[in-house]
């Protein structure tokens, strides 16, 4: 039975392209006050295009309902959960969206005079130092645009200590439950990537560890929780293992929403870490981005972090770019100031036993869920969890149902799929982070979605396997997608 | 619900740390506080920062008017709140606004493909570089002097961690323009990719034509980079280029103290596969409607691991759809017109000041104030304006100029207000 969600009218768009016709305008600028330049005079004839070929041309309220429009056949946040494992959809509180906007922040210009800044500054150093207090790391940068970005800048700190020590090193260590950016990542830094297998409760096995540390490793790069939302109950004495041959232990902190104000990287062997603002701290996803990745690092990997830094000098903030250890800038300017700003509000409004209380709710869902859908689906490391479940789709693949047909059962029933076939290590994984800002009645609401489709699998798993069924788009092939891409309109 | 997990007390929920590991003390953060006082503060903060000033600022990050289009559209919380476009049933509202945004960057740029965006110019020049060292076999990166400084700060972060040689050329202390006798002295058989920009930092628009025919002679790619996107209203497009790497701050997005922006990585057809980032493509569904999807994902890091194109799985979603908005609301004519204005604003103040480089400009030139310039715009303060970038920390031996913006905002008494100071 579907309880969340009704058949609505959908309304039909075209491409904006199919909606343009000459002359139409959506703009309005005001008359010059200077006189008017003859772009072929000021130019030179030859550097002036005589038009845009096919941009579009439509009006304001065109615009407006070719957007609107749009937006309806996207799922959201705000249209209820989204149980995706390891992205931490949780709500994007709106008063962050608000201040993000006033004036004085939002058309700062980074190069304005820093008598001129030192609120904008003040923002990014009460960030940098919740950041700091919340991981128990000394120093953090908040200049990475992104997780992924976070991962990188961090590899690079790694190595720029290493060289200092005389020898950067070869190998990055990455466990086979990792996510795809890491070896990624330590590819991109020019590290060769070694997999570790995880043990067979799906944790790092200290000795399959012991075994590949060597003095060509310069890092082994976890997550904690793992992507198994279980936490790596070896970790001191792993990051011990690393430590002794001089090695660092790199936290993929995409999981951070299980450990604020539980438990810190720095006080458990953790030497530099990303931070997903638009995960833990409530920036908004935003469809794909923007995000912001701080890294946060213990004391001996400060002098490497990226130009500028934030200093305090005779009472004012001003910005230091005499950093002779620092890798240099990853990214221009100061980093995702718009998101830092969201993320500290967020900070703000939960204060320390708050962002506390979130990540003890996070934890619950996600266990509330593990047990109540256990008896329906195989787990195949039957462990407590933290901030997220993983199952496999054992039992429905018998009857030929694989976890990618319940995730799009799934939207049938008003929810966003959870995420599919992740953790590589989970054969048929099935994902599941429900975050804190779920009630119990909307937990229960997924729940019984999750009993009904196992119940289809077993009595009409052909209604499963063709899903979604009510949607205005039903699958798309992605096979022809990628054969023959069109990646652009053309008349 | 603690009783359905079969547990007591929410501590049993984290039982299965270690004691070791876990934290024995309360954070030190203050505890919450409420939407009033939150506006509060950042009310306070905001009004410690240049809020009411008139401001000559450019160098890579411009002030543009945002129509409110814009912000009523990316407030809706079905753009806002949703996630990646992985489940295309879904999520076609987002596809198709990336598919929108990457046709409108092609007919801009002049280039066949463009993806969904990167994270900004800064790290989109670095993404063009190593996808010419994918293209060309070859390792070495020749930069212009006159590409944003910035930019070139992160092209050398990432070419020093893979072992890329970088050479700078420099530019013609007369034109503004590069200096070709030195880009060609210093292109080779090892080259992979000449970079220049333009507008270049200076606001000088460069012959691309000559430097792209130069670089192809040895082998190498052109890498065309622009920071001012309302400059492509009127330009020429750079087609003459291999890949277009460049900055959509321009398009609606505010100057946020540096950030968040959308980069934009654009090229020839036949180097789709090298490109990194997300890709969206036109399909059918199961109907046969058209329908939309994220394709070519094999070159991506969550298929690839260590082998994929880059590492970067976000693109800058939400503020690629503020430039697509504002490319659809100004439209073919608005766009000339706005950048036609720019021209017209930057023109009037060059004319008040002469411009130092003798080559055409656009909205950003540079000029020398009869004082220097920290002095000039120490006294411009006084009268809530913030004059040109002064251009020592940059370029040692311009550290009496300063970089000069005017667009479709700058007031012509304020104009009037600055070429006075700077000549007196």
């Amino acid at each position: 039975m579907i309880r969340k969600v009704r058949q609505n009218i959908s309304q039909n768009e075209d491409l904006i392209f199919e909606r343009s016709s000459p002359g139409k305008i959506g703009y309005q600028l005001p008359p010059l006050d200077v006189p008017d330049v003859d772009p072929a005079t000021a130019l030179g004839a030859a550097h002036v295009r005589p038009e845009i070929k096919d941009f579009p041309e439509v009006s304001e309220v065109e615009v407006i309902r070719h957007f609107t429009r749009l937006s309806t056949w996207n799922y959201a946040i705000d249209l209820g959960m989204y149980p995706l494992g390891s992205c931490t959809m949780k709500y994007n509180p709106r008063i962050n969206e608000a201040v993000a906007r006033l004036e004085g922040l939002a058309w700062a210009h980074p190069y304005q005079p820093e008598s001129l800044s030192q609120g904008a500054m003040e923002a990014v150093a009460k960030l940098e130092d919740a950041m700091c207090e919340i991981t128990g790391l000394d120093a953090t940068t908040l200049q990475p645009a992104a997780g992924a970005h976070g991962e990188l800048t961090g590899i690079l700190l790694v190595r720029a200590y290493l060289e200092s020590q005389g020898n950067p090193r070869k190998k990055v260590l990455v466990p086979d439950s990792a996510h795809g950016t890491n070896p990624a990542t330590a590819g991109i830094a020019g590290y060769a990537v070694q997999n570790i297998k995880s043990n067979a409760q799906g944790m790092i096995d200290l000795e399959e560890l012991s075994k590949h540390v060597d003095s060509d490793v310069a890092a082994l790069m976890v997550t904690n929780p793992n992507t198994l939302g279980v936490f790596e109950e070896n970790i001191v004495s792993a990051a011990k293992i690393l430590h002794e041959k001089g090695a660092m232990v790199y936290m993929d902190g995409a999981n951070m929403n299980a450990l604020v104000g539980i438990a810190r990287p720095g006080d458990f062997g953790v030497d530099v870490m990303h931070i997903n603002l638009h995960k833990t701290f409530s920036t908004p996803h935003g469809g794909g981005g923007p995000g912001g990745g701080p890294v946060a690092v213990k004391k001996h990997l400060e002098p490497f972090l990226p130009v500028p830094r934030l200093k305090r000098v005779n009472g004012a903030w001003s910005w230091n770019h005499e950093l002779p250890q620092s890798i240099g800038k990853v990214k221009a300017y100061y980093g995702n100031f718009g998101v830092m700003v969201r993320a500290l509000a967020y900070i703000l409004a939960h204060g320390g036993p708050g962002l506390r209380n979130a990540t003890v709710d996070a934890v619950l869902n996600a266990n509330y869920i593990r047990h109540k859908l256990r008896p329906y689906f195989d787990l195949p490391y039957d462990r407590p969890n933290m901030h997220e479940v993983v199952f496999s789709d054992d039992r429905q693949s018998a009857k030929g149902v694989r976890t990618g047909d319940m995730a799009k059962r799934l939207i049938d029933y008003g929810f966003h799929p959870y995420t599919v076939s992740f953790p590589l290590i989970v054969h048929g994984a099935l994902m599941i982070e429900p975050t804190e800002t779920e009630s119990k009645g909307e937990l229960d609401l997924f729940i019984d979605a999750m009993i009904s489709i196992a119940k289809e699998v077993e009595d009409t798993p052909e209604r499963v396997t063709h899903a979604p069924h009510s949607t205005r788009t039903t699958r798309v092939d992605e096979v022809a997608a990628a054969r023959k891409p069109i990646l652009r309109w053309r008349p | 619900m603690l009783q359905a997990c079969g547990l007591t007390s929410t501590l049993e929920l984290f039982s299965q740390i270690p004691a070791e590991a876990r934290l024995d003390h309360p954070l030190n953060l203050a505890p919450g506080i409420s939407e009033y006082e939150i506006v509060d503060y950042f009310k306070g903060l905001a009004g410690r920062t240049a809020a009411g000033y008139a401001s000559f600022l450019g160098a890579g990050v411009y002030r543009h008017y945002r129509p409110i289009v814009v912000d009523t559209v990316v407030s809706r919380g079905e753009f806002l709140t949703s996630y990646t476009p992985y489940q295309s049933e879904i999520s076609q509202g987002t596809l198709v606004t990336i598919f929108e945004f990457q046709t409108m960057i092609c007919q801009l740029t002049g280039m066949d493909v463009a993806n969904a965006s990167m994270y900004d110019a800064s790290t989109a020049v670095p993404e063009a570089a190593m996808m010419s060292v994918r293209v060309t076999g070859r390792s070495k990166i020749l930069v212009s002097k006159s590409v944003h400084p910035e930019y070139r700060d992160v092209q050398t972060t990432y070419a020093r961690t893979q072992g890329l040689p970088i050479v700078e050329f420099g530019y013609d202390a007369e034109s503004g323009q590069i200096d070709f006798a030195d880009l060609e002295a210093k292109l080779d058989k090892q080259t992979a990719c000449v970079i220049l920009q333009s507008p270049n930092f200076f606001g000088i628009i460069e012959d691309v034509k000559k430097a792209a025919d130069l670089a192809h002679a040895h082998g190498a790619l052109l890498v065309f980079v622009f920071s001012e996107a309302v400059s492509l209203g009127l330009l020429e497009p750079p087609r003459d280029a291999d890949i277009v790497a460049g900055e959509l701050q321009s398009f609606a997005i505010s100057p946020s103290y540096g950030g968040p922006y959308a980069g934009i990585i654009a090229a020839k057809e036949k180097f789709t596969r090298q490109l990194p980032g997300r890709l969206v493509g036109q399909s059918t569904d199961t109907h046969g409607n058209r329908a939309f999807c994220l394709t070519l994902s094999t070159r991506e890091q969550h298929i690839r691991r260590e082998k994929a194109t880059s590492n970067i799985c976000t693109n800058q979603a939400l503020i690629a759809l503020m430039a697509t908005v504002f490319m659809e609301l100004y439209g073919k004519q608005g766009l000339r017109e706005l950048a036609t204005q720019n021209l017209s604003k930057a023109h009037y103040l060059g004319s008040k000041l002469k411009p130092r480089f003798s080559r055409p400009y656009f909205n950003e030139f540079v000029a020398t104030p009869s004082t220097a310039p920290e002095t000039a715009n120490e006294g411009l303060l006084a009268k809530n304006i913030i004059g040109g970038l002064p251009l020592g920390r940059f370029y040692p031996e311009l550290k009496d100029s300063v970089l000069l913006c005017a667009t479709e905002m700058s007031k012509r008494a304020d104009m009037d207000t600055l070429a006075e100071a700077y000549r007196s």
